[in-house]
This record gives structure tokens, sequence and C-alpha cells, in this order.
């Protein structure tokens, strides 16, 4: 398992957006609060779509954002959104998105294997829907098979924050 | 036999194609050596390849950064479709 957590706080269910602008800043808000990058992630995560379109979106309803690895990355992070209205990003195939994966990686080598599970995941045709409809971050986890702590627990009890 | 996967900053989406690249020759009992690349590397990454992957929205650009090149051009709509990636691998090497 190469795979960052997915705490809760790096997961969004049903997210309000007006536009793919907005989802994919959803996605840095989420790598921002769970830790994994600074703020300024999310808006180099929409320079790449701004610079080379919508190719992430990489499959029917499915947002991969990411941008390079940078000083803005404080570890490896995975993020969620899923979306209450679904949004076009500009693909001819593969709009309208429904889910935006949110991904920092501190180093290009590691991302390849990160990358290489997230295929895993997502070769099984439903594993978007699944997501879509996803009502709580434990079944986000489930269909991702990630775990939700990477981090030592400093707040092990679980305590609401 | 050499193919290269593209995507814009080279550590995303190509690392997907790059995997079910190499799961669609496995299915196809071919083999060939798969490596993932920015658009910016791609002449130099490419340039013993016979195939470049990439996606549709972006091999206007895969095309004007090789320039001239033997290697063919495979555009996958959907990076999860091994089968897409197979047919396509297929038509082109076999």
């Amino acid at each position: 398992m190469t795979l960052p957590p997915l705490p809760d706080d790096a997961i969004v269910l049903r997210a309000e957006v007006a536009d793919w602008r907005d989802a994919v800043r959803a996605a840095g808000h989420a790598l921002a609060r769970s830790g994994a990058t600074m703020p300024g992630y999310a808006d180099r995560m929409i320079d790449v779509l701004e610079e080379f379109g919508a190719y992430i979106v990489i499959a029917p309803g499915l947002a991969l954002a990411h941008a390079r690895p940078g000083p803005d990355v404080r570890r490896s992070g995975l993020s969620v959104v899923t979306l209450a209205e679904p949004v076009a990003f500009g693909h001819p195939h593969n709009d309208p998105v429904r889910v935006v994966l949110g991904l920092a990686v501190s180093s290009a080598e590691e991302h390849v294997a990160s990358v290489a599970d997230l295929a895993n995941v997502f070769n099984e045709r439903d594993a978007t829907d699944r997501i879509a409809d996803a009502a709580t971050p434990a079944e986000v986890r489930r269909v991702l098979r990630v775990a939700g702590e990477g981090r030592p627990a400093t707040d092990a009890a679980g305590a609401p924050s | 036999m050499r193919i290269v996967a593209v995507c814009g900053v080279g550590v995303g989406t190509s690392a997907i194609l790059k995997g079910n690249a190499e799961r669609a020759l496995d299915r196809l009992g071919l083999t060939a050596d798969v490596t993932a690349s920015d658009l910016a590397g791609v002449r130099e990454a490419a340039a013993d390849a016979q195939v470049v992957l990439t996606s549709t929205e972006l091999a206007d650009r895969v095309r004007e950064a090789l320039g001239r090149t033997w290697a063919e051009i495979i555009e996958v709509e959907n990076y999860f479709d091994v089968e897409e990636i197979g047919r396509k691998l297929d038509a082109s090497l076999g």
C-alpha cells in the first residue's frame, strides 16, 4: 500500500461548487486542511489545468487534480471531493465530473507508485460512482482501500475537533 | 520495444497510463519497456520509442513537442479502460 492515508479532514462529501476551479480549489483546501500541503498548492493544481487543459479528467466523471512536487508539499497526501452537482471541466468524453481526487507528492518516484495504486482501484468500473454516492468518509476509504490516519496519533482518542 | 506515456506534468496521469498500458500489453502477450514522461521531456524520452501514449486532450501538444518522429502517437480517452488501450496498442503494434 503506497497510497497516502485519507483522514476525514481530506474528504468533502457533496460539495456545492460553481465550476471546475471551485472543485479543484476544494480538493486543494482539503489537502491543506489535512496538513499535506500549503494552501498555495490549490492554485498550482488550477495552473496545470489552465496550461494543459482538462486531460486530468482521466475517466468518466473522475478528475485527478495534481501538480508537480514543490516546496508547498509538506508530505504526500490525497484528498477526495464529491460534488453535489456534477460540473464540466471541458473534457470531450469524460465530463461531467462527479469526483475530484487531489494528489500531492513530495517526489516524482514516489508519485508513480502511488498513482499505480489508484489505477488498481479505478480499473473497477463502478469505483467512481461508489465514491460519488458515498455518504460517509469511511465508505470513500473503503472504495479507495486506504487508511484514515497516517500520522502518529497525537489525537488518537478521536475527540471531535 | 519502447513505449512512452505522456502527461502534462509527468507525475500523475502518465503514471496511470503507464500502469494500464503494462496491463494491456500483458493481456496481449506483448512485452515492452513503458516509461512515464512529462510534455517538456517527451522529445528526449521518445527518441527511440515506437509508441507514445497520451490523452486526446494533449495529443496536439505532444505532436508539437515531438516534431518529426518515427513514433506513433496513440490517443487514449479513458485511462482506466484497459481494453481500449489494448485495442489501440494491438492495432499499432500487431
